[in-house]
């Protein structure tokens, strides 16, 4: 594509050396770390290391006890229905703001800032200031409370039935500003005669976005899909400071699991599992994009 | 690419349709600042403006009351007297496990570890885009693959064999491991940026300074380089947010006396012992916030093109 097919033949050994020396970290990086480190943990996670990692085989019984233990189903259906809920309340409500955004309003700078700004922060910030908010002797329900209605009760964090809620709402206030500017992008690079054309033939605006807009949008929303997505698997640091996973087991995720196994609990065995079925996870969404993006039926829809 | 919008507001009638002459039969409809559409609209995008700022005020606000005052009041209340002693205590004070000194040493382990892990990073990831998008070599995309694929990979399957090594090489808990740690796995993002900034750089430029006997560094110190800082601006905005705000590879690979600071405010604020200073966690959390805050302030727009580049970091 680009010139180094005719950029220089005379001195082919040299240049190539150089750019190798310089691609050495990267090199390294692609071989050991993410291949060689990823075979690694699959490997290690048909062993029974506990305290250290160590080779005697026991084929699956790792993955057997995985899928037996109440903390690690937990941990799947949590992450299951955070992540559908927050993928969907993400695209509406970045959708839904980027489409009022590309009204041509004013201050359209100031609500972008005060939209994305979250964004800028760490998730054990954003974390524990929702720990704050949803505090039940301080927070919401002491508000409502303390304006008449004494039997309000909004009590997430402590609720094992709805943690999962509370966490997700820290989630979106935090990343639904990078979808915004992800859609509103989007937007942009819609083409001005379309929604001419639209307004001429006296198609209503929600149509026109519903029917004509968001097909026409679909690779910013499987751009912006892939991300929610792959950020959703790796979702940790939220839950650390919001919850630490309680009540007691109801707020677990997998990336915590895999951690307190690894770290805390010394047994390196259920960890590599763990995050083998991790890795397993992020496949399955990223194959299938993978293939749309770059494989064979592109274009054809 | 957000500028037209807000230009064509400001005249909606006759002014803004001029330049457009031509273009089609209907130009902008004159509108009425107070028409139904417009209060809809300022009033939506007002609500959710005031629901994003609401934990920013609530945070402040808490963090400037003395205690008594917060066990009195709800979390919305202002500061009847405002006191900065929560500010001075979480800086200098706070207790985590056996150092009481406060989110301070946090502060500068942060320092310490996120100006050489940018330095680093970004050296090295724009030298592989470099090589990547002008001298290919036979492997090179492939290498690039894998590092690209690699950065969905998540990163708790990678963590333990990292340990392992830097155990091996003596840096495992030091500042130095984590800074490597960093630079490792900023790498994919930052190559296939500079690698596409490279790639739109024009050839004829690159050519040039071939024919005129400019070797592999040469070129990139005197040519691309130069021609390239907002991308190095942007990559360093992305760059230091990401790694500022790191938890896991902090609380995996440093010990307490090299924690950074989001695993120092989180031990702080989530410690079970003692009573809870709810007006010091704030202040610490604030503080913790205060340096991605600041860079995101200060650099506007570039700040969301560095995000919306690297957003797969997340």
């Amino acid at each position: 594509m680009t010139g180094q097919a005719q950029a220089g033949r005379p001195i082919k050994l040299l240049r190539n050396l150089n750019a190798k020396i310089a691609s050495i970290p990267m090199i390294l990086t692609a071989l050991v770390i993410f291949v060689g480190g990823t075979l690694w943990t699959v490997f290690y996670s048909f062993t029974n290391s506990k305290l250290l990692p160590r080779l005697s085989f026991v084929g699956i019984d790792q993955y057997e006890r995985l899928w037996a233990a109440p903390r690690w189903v937990t941990a799947i259906e949590n992450l299951a229905l955070y992540g559908v809920l927050s993928l969907i309340f993400s695209l509406v409500i970045g959708f839904l703001l980027a489409a009022l955004m590309d009204q041509k309003i004013r201050f359209e700078n100031t609500f972008r800032t005060i939209f994305l700004y979250p964004f800028a922060l760490s998730f054990i910030v954003t974390g524990l200031v929702w720990q704050w908010i949803l505090n039940p002797d301080f927070g919401i329900q002491s508000v409502v409370r303390s304006l008449g209605w004494t039997s309000f009760t909004f009590n997430p964090l402590y609720t094992p039935e709805i943690v999962i809620y509370g966490i997700l709402i820290a989630a979106l206030w935090q990343g639904t500003g990078l979808v915004m500017c992800l859609m509103l992008a989007g937007l942009r690079g819609i083409d001005e005669d379309i929604w001419k054309a639209a307004r001429v033939d006296g198609i209503p605006m929600w149509k026109t976005y519903l029917f004509i807009v968001i097909p026409m949008m679909r690779p910013v929303f499987i751009t912006t899909i892939v991300i929610i997505a792959s950020g959703i698997v790796k979702v940790y640091d939220l839950v650390v400071a919001q919850t630490s996973g309680g009540p007691g087991i109801s707020s677990e995720v997998p990336a915590k699991y895999v951690y307190d196994y690894m770290f805390q609990a010394q047994n390196l065995g259920q960890g590599f599992a763990a995050s083998t079925m991790m890795l397993v996870t992020v496949a399955i969404i990223i194959v299938p994009w993978a293939y749309l993006e770059f494989g064979g039926g592109r274009k054809r829809g | 690419m957000a500028d037209t919008g807000t230009l064509n507001t400001v005249a909606a009638g006759i002014d803004a349709v001029a330049p457009r002459l031509g273009e089609g039969p209907s130009g902008a409809k004159p509108r009425r600042a107070l028409s139904s559409r417009n209060i809809m609209l300022y009033g939506t995008l007002t609500v959710a403006a005031l629901y994003y700022l609401l934990p920013l005020y609530v945070m402040v606000v808490t963090s400037l009351k003395g205690m008594p005052e917060i066990r009195l009041g709800n979390i919305f209340s202002p500061p009847m007297e405002i006191t900065f002693e929560p500010w001075v205590k979480a800086w200098a004070e706070a207790c985590t496990g056996l150092n009481c000194d406060g989110l301070s040493r946090g502060f500068w382990n942060s320092v310490r570890i996120t100006v050489p892990s940018v330095i680093i990073s970004i050296a090295i990831a724009s030298v592989n885009g470099y090589a990547l998008a002008n001298w290919r070599f036979k492997g090179s995309e492939l290498f690039f693959s894998i590092l690209i694929v690699g950065a969905f990979i998540p990163y708790q399957v990678m963590i333990y064999p990292i340990v392992i090594i830097l155990r091996e090489i003596g840096l495992y808990g030091t500042l130095s491991g984590l800074v490597i740690v960093h630079s490792i796995f900023g790498m994919p993002i930052l190559t296939l940026l500079f690698r596409n900034y490279f790639v739109s750089l024009p050839e004829e430029l690159f050519k040039a300074a071939r024919v005129d006997g400019a070797g592999f560094w040469q070129i990139f110190l005197k040519i691309m380089v130069p021609m390239s800082l907002p991308i190095f601006v942007v990559a360093m905005i992305l760059q230091v947010t990401g790694i500022w705000n790191d938890f896991l590879f902090g609380v995996v690979f440093t010990r307490p006396d090299t924690y950074p600071m989001t695993v120092q405010l989180n031990n702080i604020v989530n410690s079970v012992q003692g009573v809870k200073e709810y007006n010091v966690n704030m202040a610490a959390t604030i503080l913790t916030g205060l340096v991605p805050l600041i860079v995101y302030f200060v650099s506007g727009r570039l700040f969301v093109r560095g995000i919306a580049a690297g957003a797969v970091k997340g």
